[in-house]
């Protein structure tokens, strides 16, 4: 059974999922529909990845006996034992190295970093080893392995634990990168990882592990898989295009919500694969709706909001109604005091002005400092 | 200065077992628990080492140059090799000298270009540790490898036309002289920046051990070598693996090519503690110091580490004392170095101590050796020939190989998406 959903959003209904089954069943709907967080999705995703295949193996910090930092490898140190799940001295250069080296001898490894912040330690693995080895050796050593981690900003952690670096990663060639939203992504995308024969860095979000998500049989097939490289179109809309992706997802899906009681009807777009950037999906929504918003939570210089601004304007200029509108975190490395955190991380009613102001329904504001 | 930098100490030597038979053997004590991974119990034993006045450290720090000179007058046989042997390590020196010069002079003539590395002068190195290695055995080496690969068996035709930037090369052109691979030989590298190769060595070292314990692949014994220098063992990497290679017990030698010199930093102005083998023991493996101009005394210690990683006894720090005849590369005019040093070590030259050694022993005649330049030559011409006449890569190749899904991007090599092909999700999990 193939693990694909294909899925029907009504517009302006509330974003449960509604499901048509490869196998038509429609008496098994809204009963049916499990909940699981983005937590369990991973978990289980690498629990059933971990006994597909003897060659996958977990290394990290703490994923072991303290059962994970996020406890996101929970159980899994009792189940496999502490060959296949390493707890690794604090070293983010050395292990991280270790598993590009053990991949390119043929295993599996999926390197955890705490948060991904601390993948800047190990860096020039992720760069230089991981993603440029194939083409260096024009082939001859493959790289299958995922990073993973917490991206971007939580909850009062201050600069230096709340840094985006989707722009980063997504700019590597050789490299794939994954940003999931919901649990039903977290799994499918980061089994597609697993198996996917080139590096891939996983970007999670703290903020969302326990987040709770309707899930579907298919989803908790063990089998199941999501395409990278597709972006998923959350809800569908005729007045503008919403980009977003991991925690801004929901937040545009909110904004969704408000701007449809004001009549406009705004498509939300879950980018789910920073690279390869679905730029088909995204310049076919721009067409239709012929205004664009990005949203992401990350710096705006040279950011994800500045590539699909591009992309658009190279391939879909004509259709554009309104100058592309760029919501991103403040430029400023993130403060701690909880009210100036707040301003620094895109909110609900930012985005809202934003597809305002693209469909010229408030009068524009000068640019913020 | 550099001269009394090794003064030649009586340690004991944790490598010549057999002669402290009666006693504990020196790693013993670190040999505790048979499980793979650091786990919360792992100790250092102390109260063990109490009882033997003779160690000093935990693991013995070891300086082989006059041990092993003083076994060498007594019976020479012991050190040695057969005829066969001789002529294999003298012609596989012979082969790096000969190529590395040809590269330089292919550089001037303009048919190479951008970063070089030579690698004369330490030969001895990557000849005595790389001829003891079988082909599944793994090498992995820095920007300074083009002696590592012809050593490990790359064909100097793949090396040649590689560095000429050609499709024939052993990576088609895309790497370059700085980045060899060859998956053939285990030829891992090729590596830019320095100690990156390291945690890679050690990752590969962890496979080996992965395989024959998860995977159940009795017979796997790999051992991997890595090659870096002596600037190198200032680095955060350098450290953190030779406590997780140590802390796993991996089947892995760190070998330090000290050559005194990173680019124009001498080794003593960057070196808090310029003896790099004291660095093994600090983290529980044994640390040893050889003469690297001396390509039998390497690889009797090479012979030492290697079966020790291959008996699954743990990693070692092999630091061996070389020098690089010319500069760090092609481009570097090597001002900074003292004439009289690089006289002192010209006339350690290892081929020609290798040679007068062959002859004085009769193990090999003169022409015997004539012989095998000449062949060397003719290696070397053919390799520049065939890397002169062979295309350059094509245009399309400059897209090829970035992601293995030929088209990238989680497409198949049937252009549909690889998550939604069956197989590709076969081997459903039972949860």
């Amino acid at each position: 059974m193939l693990g694909i959903i294909r899925q029907k959003m009504a517009a302006g209904v509330s974003p449960v999922m509604r499901i048509r089954p490869v196998v038509s069943a429609l008496r098994s709907y809204s009963s049916a529909v499990k909940e699981m967080t983005v937590r369990e999705a991973l978990n289980s995703a690498l629990d059933e990845e971990m006994s597909a295949d003897p060659k996958v193996f977990l290394m990290g910090e703490e994923v072991g006996e303290y059962q994970g930092a996020y406890k996101i490898t929970k159980g899994l140190l009792d189940k496999y034992g502490p060959e296949r799940v390493l707890d690794t001295p604090i070293t983010e250069a050395g292990f991280t190295g270790i598993g590009v080296g053990a991949a390119y001898y043929g295993l599996k490894p999926v390197v955890e970093f705490m948060t991904i912040n601390f993948s800047l330690q190990a860096i020039d693995h992720i760069i230089n080893s991981a993603a440029k080895s194939n083409y260096m050796s024009a082939g001859q050593i493959p790289v299958s392995i995922v990073f993973r981690g917490p991206n971007g900003a939580a909850a009062g952690v201050g600069a230096q634990h709340s840094h985006c670096f989707a722009a980063w990663y997504g700019s590597v060639p050789g490299l794939k990168v994954l940003a999931p939203y919901s649990s039903e992504d977290a799994r499918g995308l980061l089994k597609a990882a697993i198996r996917d024969p080139d590096p891939v860095v996983f970007l999670e979000n703290e903020l969302l592990y326990g987040e709770s998500f309707p899930v579907s049989a298919e989803v908790l097939d063990s089998s199941f898989c999501l395409p990278i490289g597709k972006a998923k179109i959350e809800r569908e809309g005729k007045d503008v295009t919403i980009t977003a992706f991991s925690k801004m997802v929901g937040l545009s899906l909110k904004a969704a919500d408000i701007l449809a009681k004001e009549g406009i009807s705004a498509e939300v777009i879950n980018l789910r694969s920073i690279r390869p950037l679905d730029r088909a999906t995204i310049n076919t929504s721009v067409r239709k709706t012929n205004r664009l918003v990005t949203v992401e939570e990350g710096f705006p210089q040279h950011g994800i909001g500045a590539e699909i601004c591009t992309s658009v304007v190279e391939e879909s200029f004509g259709y554009l109604d309104a100058p592309v509108e760029r919501i991103a975190g403040a430029d400023v490395p993130m403060p701690y005091a909880a009210n100036l955190e707040r301003m620094a991380v895109p909110q609900v009613e930012d985005i809202v002005r934003a597809a305002k102001r693209a469909c010229y329904r408030s009068v524009p504001m000068a640019a913020v400092a | 200065m550099a001269t009394s930098l090794y003064s030649p100490t009586k340690f004991v030597n944790p490598l010549f077992v057999n002669a402290r038979s009666h006693d504990k053997p020196l790693f013993d004590p670190l040999k505790i628990s048979t499980s793979f991974l650091g786990s919360t119990h792992k100790l250092r034993p102390t109260s063990l080492q109490i009882n033997h006045p003779t160690i000093h450290r935990r693991s013995a720090v070891v300086a082989v140059s006059d041990v092993v000179k003083e076994k060498k007058v007594q019976s020479s046989s012991n050190l040695l090799i057969t005829k066969e042997e001789g002529l294999e390590l003298y012609e596989d020196m012979i082969l790096g000298r000969a190529f590395e010069d040809m590269c330089a002079q292919m550089y001037y003539r303009g048919k190479m270009f951008g970063f070089v590395h030579l690698y004369n002068g330490q030969e001895a190195v990557s000849t005595g540790f790389i001829k003891l290695l079988k082909k599944e055995d793994s090498v992995v080496s820095t920007y300074r490898d083009h002696v590592h690969a012809l050593s490990k068996g790359v064909p100097a035709r793949a090396v040649m036309s590689e560095l000429f930037g050609k499709t024939t090369g052993c990576c088609r052109g895309q790497g370059g002289s700085m980045h060899v691979f060859s998956k053939e030989h285990n030829l891992i590298g090729g590596f830019a920046f320095i100690g990156e190769g390291i945690p890679i060595a050690t990752g590969a070292a962890f496979t080996s051990k992965y395989r024959r314990e998860v995977l159940k692949e009795a017979d796997c014994d790999h051992v991997t070598l890595a090659f870096f220098g002596d600037g190198t063992c200032n680095n955060g990497q350098f450290f953190e693996c030779l406590n997780m290679a140590a802390l796993w017990k991996l089947p892995i030698v760190f070998v330090v090519e000290n050559n005194l010199w990173a680019i124009g930093m001498s080794h003593l102005r960057a070196t808090s503690d310029p003896q790099i083998y004291k660095k093994g023991p600090a983290f529980g493996m044994p640390g040893v110091h050889v003469d690297g101009m001396d390509v039998l005394k390497v690889r009797e210690v090479a012979q030492e580490a290697i079966g020790r990683a291959r008996r699954g006894e743990g990693p070692t720090l092999v630091e061996c004392e070389t020098y690089r005849f010319r500069g760090h590369s092609l481009a570097d005019p090597d001002e900074l170095r003292d004439p009289a040093e690089k006289a002192h070590y010209a006339a350690r030259d290892p081929i020609t101590a290798l040679k007068k050694h062959l002859i004085e022993s009769k193990l090999a005649s003169e022409a015997e050796l004539k012989a095998i330049e000449k062949k060397i030559d003719e290696v070397v011409e053919d390799a520049v020939e065939f890397a002169d006449a062979s295309p350059h890569p094509a245009r399309s190749q400059l897209l090829e190989n970035v992601f293995v899904d030929p088209k990238g991007f989680g497409i198949g090599p049937d252009g549909r998406y690889r998550c939604e092909d069956p197989k590709f999700t076969e081997g459903t999990a039972h949860v």
